[in-house]
């Protein structure tokens, strides 16, 4: 394919000669230089300006959520557009997309560590991170959508006065089992990351302060070969835990949909195409957030124009996943010689509200699965920053069109109705977007965003001759 | 427990994970066994110059997920069947192929916490106070650049001037003598 292409210009720096690809990290780094690149960022006195203002806007936008939840909490789900036969709007909608964000940290940190792609070890702890804010953001339409959520622990199995319990032969009811589980393991294996690189910032923090912070979430750490021997069992087990569970989340959510005997969800296909949309819409948000942190913090000798490659490229597969996903909807409706599927399909794409058919069509596969062939568009962060736009949004039609046009025209013509979004969901979806930046601003700021134990690991300089007699020289040389 | 006090071991510093490996086979080799070394990364040499090999944690991941599952299974079984059985759809009440997802998610989680915790805990952390962190070079090269080998007072070999001797022998940037 392209990497098999003519090795573009020899003279950059960043181009490795033996293979024509990208450099993962730059040369001439040392463990010192990547160390003082990404604690330099933490344990700086001057908050950038910038910064401050991106907290302030994002802050701004994240009171939508305040106040949208604060009227909700007052009147009731009635604010918002759902009603019967649409009872599930933007609720579910804003749900799935922001889980799916989720999806992408949790393939980058468990499932390419399983299969030694080291060059994710640039890019998999803000990649946690988004999954972190993405799922709190996601966690917090469900249960608003029920309709008293401060009755939300009602759905956990818990000995009660009403001698009530869960009933586990809903999917309603895995999804809980799903997200809670989801959420846990993700924070547990973003905090065990975090902990060796705590332990660095501890020893280098100046301000007594952020010394004994970040010594607390240390835990005394200090680098035992014992220690470390431990701590990389842990993460082989955690990332060979995650990866099930990372797949079990988006089936358990698609199982919400294909359970339910309706045209247009009841299909087996819904759980490996939903879970290639998870990832495909992830990997576009981690572009959304690491092409301006690798240049805000000039970090583009540690984020390299590999990675944003690489993700291209992941982006290209599982785009042409759900590219087969939807192909077969469309051919399982005429298929099944059901007269309900086939008008599904039709009112999906030529109903009132066909438009969304064809955006999703156009912003999913037409725009990414046609340019993402070319290599040069796929080291082009500015294009790629773009088009990671253009998928999130061809990601959010998608469930869209799933939530809505499946529901508002059924099997019953007396019933159909219609599905129109009021100004409380949009104030409580925007304000999402800007809960999940002033997350991930805080984190850039107060945490390593970039695994500093595990950069060194890619070094030069981590190579061992027999018995240690070659380290020298492998040393001297890449100094 | 009185606070202990005296000598601590003898930490030697190096500036290649190569170095230390050498140093550490050299001082496994003499006898010594209560040692440690301290690196920025992980150093799989490192582990094997110790004889260090074998870990608990993937036995306690098993152990976690063995309860999780069968907590898992155990609490929807008594809940859907004895606890509060409902006729849904006509569905058995002991239909168990709706409990794997939860039972499935519960063995993860499970496994997940004691995996985590269970490696904390056989390292003996959270420990904030060590020894260690009193050597003045120890917090400014073990988590950023620099290779450390410890050689502990208690190891019944140890002696300070046969010690120190042993570890110039590696030719070492320094070698500092940790107080506890």
């Amino acid at each position: 394919m392209a990497t098999q292409g003519p090795i573009p210009e020899i003279d950059d720096p960043m181009i490795d000669p033996r293979t024509g690809e990208y450099a993962v990290i730059a040369p001439g780094h040392t463990f010192k230089s990547v160390t003082q690149k990404v604690a330099g960022i933490v344990l700086t006195d001057n908050t950038p300006m910038a910064w401050l203002g991106g907290l302030f806007l994002a802050a701004t936008v994240a009171m939508g959520v305040v106040v949208a939840v604060t009227w909700l909490v007052l009147k009731g789900v009635g604010i918002w557009g759902i009603t019967i036969p649409g009872a599930w709007g933007f609720a579910i909608i804003n749900f799935v997309w922001w889980i799916g964000i989720g999806h992408a940290g949790t393939l980058i940190s468990a499932i390419l560590l399983l299969f030694k792609q080291t060059w994710r070890n640039s890019i998999n702890r803000f990649a946690e991170a988004m999954t972190i804010f993405a799922v709190c953001c996601a966690a917090m339409f469900p249960l608003l959508h029920v309709g008293r959520p401060w009755l939300g622990y009602w759905l956990l199995p818990y000995p009660n006065s009403m001698n009530v319990w869960p009933q586990f032969r809903s999917p309603l009811a895995w999804d809980v089992f799903a997200v809670s589980t989801y959420a846990t393991i993700s924070i547990v294996f973003w905090y065990m990351g975090m902990i060796p690189d705590f332990g660095t910032l501890r020893d280098r923090a100046k301000s007594p302060l952020a010394k004994y912070a970040y010594g607390m979430l240390a835990v005394g750490w200090r680098g035992s070969t014992r220690h470390w021997i431990r701590y990389e069992s842990a993460s082989l087990l955690l990332a060979g835990l995650s990866t099930p569970l990372v797949l079990s989340v988006h089936t358990t959510i698609s199982f919400d949909f294909a359970v339910a005997a309706m045209a247009g969800w009841h299909t087996t296909i819904f759980p490996p195409y939903f879970v290639a949309g998870a990832v495909y819409s992830g990997f576009a948000m981690v572009l959304t957030l690491a092409i301006p942190i690798r240049k805000f913090y000039h970090l583009e000798d540690l984020v390299t124009l590999r990675h944003l490659d690489n993700m291209a490229k992941v982006m290209l597969a599982t785009g042409s996943i759900v590219g087969y996903g939807y192909g077969m909807e469309v051919f399982m409706s005429w298929y099944s010689a059901s007269h309900w599927e086939y008008f599904m399909m039709w009112n999906r794409m030529f109903g009132p509200m066909g438009w969304a058919y064809w955006v999703l069509v156009l912003t999913n596969l037409a725009i990414p699965l046609t340019t993402l062939w070319s290599r040069k568009l796929r080291v082009n962060a500015a294009y790629l920053f773009f088009l990671s736009f253009v998928v999130n949004i061809g990601m959010w039609f998608e469930r869209f069109v799933i939530v809505v046009t499946s529901l508002y025209r059924d099997y019953l013509p007396s019933s159909w109705g219609t599905y129109r979004a009021t100004k409380w969901d949009y104030m409580l979806f925007i304000g999402t977007w800007g809960l999940f930046s002033t997350l991930f601003l805080l984190f850039a700021r107060f945490a390593p965003m970039v695994p500093m134990s595990e950069l060194r690991t890619m070094l030069p300089q981590t190579k061992i001759g027999k018995g240690g007699e070659d380290a020298k020289a492998v040393v001297q040389e890449a100094i | 427990m009185p606070p202990r006090e005296g000598v601590y071991g003898l930490l030697a510093e190096f500036n290649t994970p190569g170095e230390l490996v050498q140093a550490t086979k050299l001082a496994y080799g003499a006898g010594y066994r209560r040692m440690e070394s301290y690196t920025p990364y992980p150093v799989e040499e490192a582990a094997e110059a110790l004889h260090f090999h074998k870990t608990r944690v993937p036995l306690i991941c098993l152990l976690g997920g063995l309860m999780g599952l069968t907590t898992g299974a155990l609490l929807e079984i008594w809940i859907n069947v004895w606890g509060y059985p409902l006729n849904l759809r006509a569905m058995p009440l002991f239909s168990w192929p709706a409990f794997v997802v939860p039972a499935y998610e519960w063995t993860i989680l499970f496994s997940g916490l004691s995996t985590c915790f269970g490696m904390l805990a056989l390292n003996g952390l959270p420990q904030l106070y060590h020894p260690l962190f009193n050597a003045p070079n120890f917090a400014d090269g073990a988590s950023t650049d620099k290779f450390f080998l410890c050689l502990e007072a208690n190891d019944p070999r140890f002696d300070r001037l046969e010690t120190r001797k042993l570890l110039e022998s590696c030719s070492p940037i320094s070698i500092v003598e940790v107080q506890h």
